[in-house]
């Protein structure tokens, strides 16, 4: 079991806010981050049953006040993540509850599964206490296949804006005011390596909710789920 | 002939530049997030954000009317038993917080405030949010199916949720939670069609003028409570929504659906455009026809001016009943020339030459089969200051090149009149039908349901008719020529 950070077990572990309103399979509990997550663990995680991938390393938010989320051209949100990227995140592989510091501030990593298909930043930064609105989200995993598999298309939807980088190499980037879609961007064709792979993007957020949805899929846009997951 | 009305139309867009927005209706349209427009005491009504609402006499013309107590935003009306319910939400909607908000319901038996049946009562809170969870409790959207009533409420900020209230008084229904049934959606609504469910919810960016985004979307289901999804089976809790109408001619931001039936398989949408370019900009009420194509409700456009040739289903292009000389044609020089033999342009028939055979009076119309001749074609041209019905406005239909406009007759039948003078007997309105077909009204025998419509009563007879829906007879087709 992955040690949590005090602030973020105490969030996943805490108790219902009981309004009445909760029901069926997206029940969800005030000011409660564990419907929403769980903690990683060292058990093999693997795609969902439609592909997406849900276990990640996330920053907390990177302060970026923006006062509109139209404001967010392929120019802006470019060299605002240029300027927000932690010193090495190109190169290396973050751990989980290593702290870094940007701009001034101490960030953490977390290492979590998501519940839903969906990863719900603005819900983890919310039950940090962090900033919420007019933020970076710094994301990564490790995407491991058995064997070379070609053809293969990095499909993403993200609210509000984002840039995803697969071994390295930017792939896909969402722009403008977007609400998430799942395979809302699809990207050209990318090689999942035998091995390895490193899977790395960035939302960026003014008002409203920051999440994103992330599979990969085949020329048909069947998801490809002979993956495993390990964020580390 | 259902799927070659949209290419029809874009190519009559072509033809005639883009629509302005604020040409379907008269006075003054001006409203964001628009109820569904409700039928009062002789009047239409629609509410929106804010205080007051538009009323109308005939869903052309709208003027500042109506009250609606309680402020908020984005409310909705339904008419149950003798009660016009009004949902509305107070709080809500913050760009950087304030998502703590409530639906809240009350009920008058006339929304006509000068009636005396005039008078709203409180029933109170029917939903909540408290400003962390996801979703913020405003845009209340009803519908009212099979004794069951539903309330979908929720906006860009987490989940779109749906509750049930009771019929007999408006509340919550006994031990009823909410359900997540979308993300990420604006201004629900909700449609039941042949057994289906469908949530229509606005994406995109509001309230940023001439640069908002919004477009409405729409999915369905078999269960009012979900899983909704789009025609390509994304769920709408993923983002799904096929889309119905977005930005179109100079109508910038299309939000906040509402349906308008109007009966006899005629329905229209009423949204709001973010930013009518024709009227500084400004937020306006939009009204315009909703077909049905697979299951699936597909925004349409009325009928842009042009010359079109008019084709009934019943297989007859509308046409004067002259004697249209024949082209000359030599059999020789075409059927039996050598394939290697020299090709010439043959030009059509000038109106001239169709013209020749002409009476000078009222001359009848009939059909026939269609043979690209000028008796056969019919410009269709908006009439300032003639009014409309429900965003479609009246239109004079002349033989093209010529002032020779289709009229009634005293005695109710069909003829033309040498010159187009502006008389009722000379108005009609398209009303286009949910298949997209087209049915052609007088404005001179104005009846809100199953009014005079033109109608082949015989393959090559047309007449006045009451309009039959479950009939051909009256369903016409345009074509450019």
């Amino acid at each position: 079991m992955t040690i949590l950070p005090s602030r973020l077990a105490g969030a996943l572990a805490a108790t219902t806010f009981a309004i009445g309103i909760a029901q069926g399979a997206h029940a969800q509990p005030i000011a409660d981050l564990s419907p929403y997550f769980t903690p990683a663990t060292n058990a093999v995680a693997t795609p969902d049953e439609d592909g997406f991938i849900r276990r990640w390393l996330v920053l907390e938010p990177i302060a970026k006040p923006n006062r509109t989320n139209q404001g967010f051209t392929r120019d802006y949100v470019r060299n605002a993540l240029a300027t927000a990227l932690p010193d090495g995140l190109d190169r290396t592989l973050p751990r989980d509850g290593q702290t870094i510091h940007q701009n001034g501030a101490a960030l953490q990593w977390h290492a979590l599964d998501a519940s839903l298909f969906d990863v719900k930043l603005f819900n983890v930064a919310q039950s940090l206490g962090k900033p919420t609105y007019g933020v970076i989200f710094w994301v990564t995993t490790v995407i491991n296949a058995d064997h070379d598999i070609a053809d293969a298309h990095l499909a993403v939807g993200s609210n509000s804006a984002s840039i995803w980088w697969f071994n390295g190499v930017e792939t896909s980037g969402l722009y403008g005011d977007r609400r998430m879609v799942m395979d809302d961007v699809v990207s050209p064709r990318v090689t999942l390596r035998k091995g390895r792979n490193v899977l790395r993007g960035a939302v960026i957020n003014g008002p409203g909710l920051s999440d994103f949805c992330v599979r990969f899929v085949d020329d048909a846009g069947v998801p490809i789920k002979a993956l495993t997951i390990t964020a580390r | 002939m259902k799927a070659f009305l949209p290419a029809l139309g874009l190519a009559a867009a072509l033809m005639s530049g883009p629509a302005r927005a604020g040409d379907q209706l008269a006075g003054e349209p001006y409203i964001h997030d628009p109820s569904t427009i409700t039928f009062s005491d002789g009047a239409y009504y629609t509410f929106g954000t804010g205080k007051g609402g538009l009323v109308s006499k005939d869903g052309w013309t709208w003027h500042r009317g109506g009250e609606r107590p309680g402020g908020g935003v984005a409310p909705d009306v339904i008419k149950i038993g003798d009660r016009y319910y009004v949902a509305y939400a107070v709080g809500g909607g913050g760009m950087n917080g304030g998502h703590a908000s409530n639906v809240r319901i009350m009920w008058t038996h006339s929304l006509d405030p000068a009636s005396p049946d005039f008078g709203y009562h409180d029933v109170g809170t029917v939903a909540s949010s408290d400003g962390t969870e996801d979703c913020d409790a405003i845009d209340p959207a009803f519908l009212y199916v099979k004794g069951h009533w539903w309330l979908s409420y929720g906006t860009y900020f987490g989940y779109i949720r749906m509750v049930e209230l009771d019929p007999a008084t408006g509340q919550r229904l006994a031990g009823n939670t909410p359900v997540n049934i979308a993300i990420d959606l604006e201004a629900t609504a909700l449609m039941y069609r042949d057994g289906w469910y469908y949530l229509l919810g606005t994406q995109g960016t509001c309230c940023d003028g001439p640069n908002s985004t919004y477009n409405i979307r729409v999915g369905r289901s078999r269960d009012p409570l979900g899983p909704y999804v789009d025609n390509f089976g994304v769920p709408m809790l993923k983002g799904g929504g096929k889309l119905v109408w977005g930005a179109h001619g100079r109508g910038y931001g299309a939000g906040h659906f509402g349906l308008v039936d109007l009966g006899d398989g005629v329905q229209k949408f009423s949204f709001h455009y973010e930013s009518d370019m024709d009227r500084s900009g400004r937020s306006v009420l939009a009204i315009q026809p909703l077909l049905w194509n697979d299951g699936w409700p597909v925004g349409s456009e009325n009928l842009r001016p042009g010359t079109y040739e008019i084709q009934s289903e019943r297989g007859g292009a509308l046409e004067l009943a002259v004697d249209a000389p024949r082209l000359p044609f030599d059999w020789r020089r075409s059927g039996f020339m050598a394939p290697d033999g020299p090709v010439a342009h043959l030009p059509d028939q000038t109106l001239a030459e169709n013209q020749a055979s002409w009476p000078a009076g009222p001359i009848a119309v009939d059909m026939g089969a269609y043979m690209v001749r000028p008796h056969q074609h019919w410009t269709i041209t908006p009439v300032d200051g003639a009014g409309g019905y429900f965003g479609t406005p009246y239109v004079k239909i002349t033989v093209a090149g010529t002032d020779r406009a289709l009229a009634t007759t005293a005695q109710g039948e069909i003829t033309t009149v040498p010159a187009f003078t502006g008389a009722p007997d000379q108005l009609w309105r398209l009303d286009q039908l949910t298949d997209g077909t087209y049915r052609i009204v007088p404005r001179a025998m104005p009846a809100e349901v199953t009014p005079l419509a033109l109608t082949a009563v015989g393959r090559s007879t047309v007449r006045l008719a009451r309009f039959n829906p479950d009939s051909a007879a009256a369903r016409w087709t345009v074509h450019l020529p």
